[in-house]
């Protein structure tokens, strides 16, 4: 960026106003223009928690926010603003905002739209741990969440009250494989008058942009595939810019957490992700270190290669195990089979992601032995708590994302106990049908 | 939002688009003075964030309001007109009501300030038409501080998408 106090116009490079870059060339470039110093072609690692002012008017026009610039690495950082302005790019976005993990930035965007008595509307087929969030920890800010079946647009419909403030769901709800319906259940949201926030964690940005079908925020967990390398826990907050905050009572009332400032009027479409920053992550602190938003930038510069391999490799396995005689059911909505399928093609035309779970036939000791033998009996799979490795990973739901759970949630969520999840890898498949067939043989024996 | 890389939205038949980035980026290289009308002295007002972020950016700021003596440290003015012709102002950026728009393009035109900019929110379409055929630049419904961070690159520190793309070094 330029010196502040150097020079009246603008002296970064005239932007290409008239051609519109490709998906991977912005996965390459959005975000970072070489320094004039260095050059330095990578973007470089900031890691520093503060910045120098060049005068006192300078740092109280920071504080103040009339100025843009860097304070302290809570609030921003060089580093971190090229990872959040490339999301944002890849998105179809008008800004994002980092986070230290996948749920802090579900938790700082309910943070900074609620209010105590507020309610939202949610999908069911969420995240065991978003729903621990919602059902708990909003329940302690005086916040409620209402459930429902993200498949029935007239549920999403018939649980608005005058007090619902957002709705949420999942592009590929978690472990149905539901894909959401993301235009109709926006066009609810838009007739009530309140944004519709997507995870899009399991597709980025490269199979699904939620914004470009009527979704106003996205968030994810860039742990999974946007890093891809399994190294970094983070998050990221996508706004579209597309939703009118000017009467949302939170991001359009003077703000008593910022001396009065009215976020919406001064800072436009950048309101919601500026109050973000500026109050809610202030006060959280749940900001990202520069160190993990470089590592994510290098997942995020690969990522349409990987997704291409990730979908192909995940549609093989699929394929693989809905074939099996050992498997009662697979819920990949890559499979025509699936109800979901449609509803694929339409808002994941290249594939929709590579995780997703199956139905394993119950062996001699019953479902849960089964589940467990089958995941011991594998070579290659991971076995662990985490899903969008390059590595093929795979879990056991019952008896651990979603174990926190009461049984009467469970069967909401669809988690029974024959159930196994994968994260489909970027391995060689043959090597992935190998595992998966010696791991059948196993149980069989 | 106006991503640089989605073209205008606004060309119609009525004449050239209000929001071309263009034009835009036209304004805010060759301009060094500016007008703000309804530019209040409540520092916590829109109208004072963008004044006070363009002065700290090298602009002279001049404050047309009839209820304030000076803002930013330089004397108002009560209309357009009134600021002594000594003054050249390049650009005149409007606060105000949609309705009270076209006097302040009609000052402008008789001025021969070379544009107008309607901020955020102050949408007169017949008015910026107006300032268009008389043969000035032309911008609605778009913040000159918000405009002015996405090309300069300042809004990129607030993970902003700025839409640049560009493998050159960056010339300060
Ligand atoms: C769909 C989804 N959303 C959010 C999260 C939470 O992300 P993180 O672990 O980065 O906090 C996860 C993590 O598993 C997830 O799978």
């Amino acid at each position: 960026m330029p010196d502040p106090s150097s020079s009246p116009t603008p002296s970064a490079p005239e932007a290409a106003v008239d051609h519109a870059f490709g998906f991977e060339t912005r996965m390459l470039h959005a975000g970072h223009v070489p320094d004039p110093q260095t050059g330095a072609r990578a973007v470089p690692i900031y890691q520093t928690t503060s910045y120098v002012f060049d005068s006192a008017d300078e740092a109280a026009h920071l504080f103040e926010l009339k100025q843009y610039g860097n304070i302290y690495t809570r609030i921003n950082n060089p580093t971190t603003a090229a990872f959040e302005e490339r999301v944002a790019s890849l998105e179809n976005a008008t800004g994002a905002l980092a986070t230290a993990s996948g749920m802090a930035a579900e938790f700082t965007v309910m943070m900074t739209l609620l209010e105590p008595g507020d309610e939202v509307v949610a999908s069911a087929h969420l995240y065991g741990g978003t729903r621990t969030m919602f059902v708990h920890t909003l329940r302690k800010m005086g916040v409620t969440v209402h459930f429902v079946d993200p498949t029935n647009l007239d549920a999403w419909q018939a649980a608005l009250t005058p007090q619902t403030r957002a709705l949420y769901g999942e592009t590929i709800g978690n472990p149905q494989g539901s894909v959401l319906d993301i235009s109709r259940v926006a066009a609810i949201a838009d007739a009530h008058g309140v944004p519709l926030i997507i995870d899009n964690t399991f597709c980025t940005p490269y199979l699904c942009r939620p914004i470009d079908h009527g979704a106003h925020i996205v968030v994810h967990s860039a742990t999974k595939f946007m890093g891809g390398h399994g190294t970094s826990i983070g998050g990221v907050i996508v706004d579209g810019g597309t939703f009118d905050f000017s009467d949302y009572p939170t991001i359009a009332d003077p703000s008593p957490a910022y001396h009065d400032l009215a976020f919406a009027e001064t800072f436009g479409e950048y309101g919601f992700l500026m109050k973000a920053r500026a109050e809610t992550l202030r006060d959280t602190g749940a900001s990202i270190s520069p160190f993990n938003a470089f590592l994510l930038l290098q997942g995020l510069e690969t990522l349409s290669v990987r997704m291409e391999r990730h979908v192909a490799n995940a549609q093989a396995v699929a394929e693989y195990l809905e074939a099996h005689p050992q498997v009662d059911w697979v819920a990949y909505p890559g499979l025509p089979s699936s109800p979901y399928h449609a509803l694929a093609e339409q808002y994941t035309p290249r594939g929709p992601g590579a995780i997703f779970s199956f139905g394993l036939s119950p062996g001699p000791d019953g479902p849960r032995a089964t589940g467990k033998q089958f995941i011991e009996a594998l070579e290659l799979f991971s076995h662990l708590a985490n899903v969008g490795d390059a590595r093929s990973l795979v879990i056991h739901p019952a008896s651990t994302t979603h174990q926190q759970l009461s049984a009467a949630e469970l069967e909401e969520s669809g988690v029974g106990p024959e159930m196994v999840r994968l994260s489909v890898g970027l391995e060689t498949l043959d090597d992935l049908l190998w595992d998966l067939d010696r791991a059948f043989h196993a149980i069989r024996s | 939002m106006p991503s640089p890389s989605t073209p205008p939205d606004t060309a119609t038949e009525a004449g050239p688009p209000l929001d071309d980035p263009h034009v835009i980026q036209r304004i805010l290289r060759t301009a060094s003075t500016i007008a703000i009308v309804g530019l209040s002295n409540k520092t916590q007002r829109a109208s004072h964030f963008v004044g006070s972020y363009l002065q700290d950016e090298g602009y002279r700021v001049i404050p047309v309001n009839p209820t304030v003596d000076a803002v930013l440290g330089e004397t108002a003015y009560p209309d357009v007109a009134s600021i002594p012709d000594d003054i050249t102002i390049d650009v005149v950026d409007i606060f105000r009501r949609p309705e009270a728009v076209p006097p302040i393009v009609a000052e402008a035109i008789a001025r021969e300030v070379p544009a107008v900019w309607m901020q955020f929110g102050v949408t007169n379409e017949d008015a910026a038409r107006q300032a268009q055929r008389a043969g000035l630049d032309a911008v609605m419904d778009r913040c000159m501080k918000i405009e002015h961070g996405r090309y300069s690159g300042g809004l990129h520190w607030m993970g902003m998408n700025t839409g640049v793309i560009s493998a050159k070094r960056q010339a300060w």
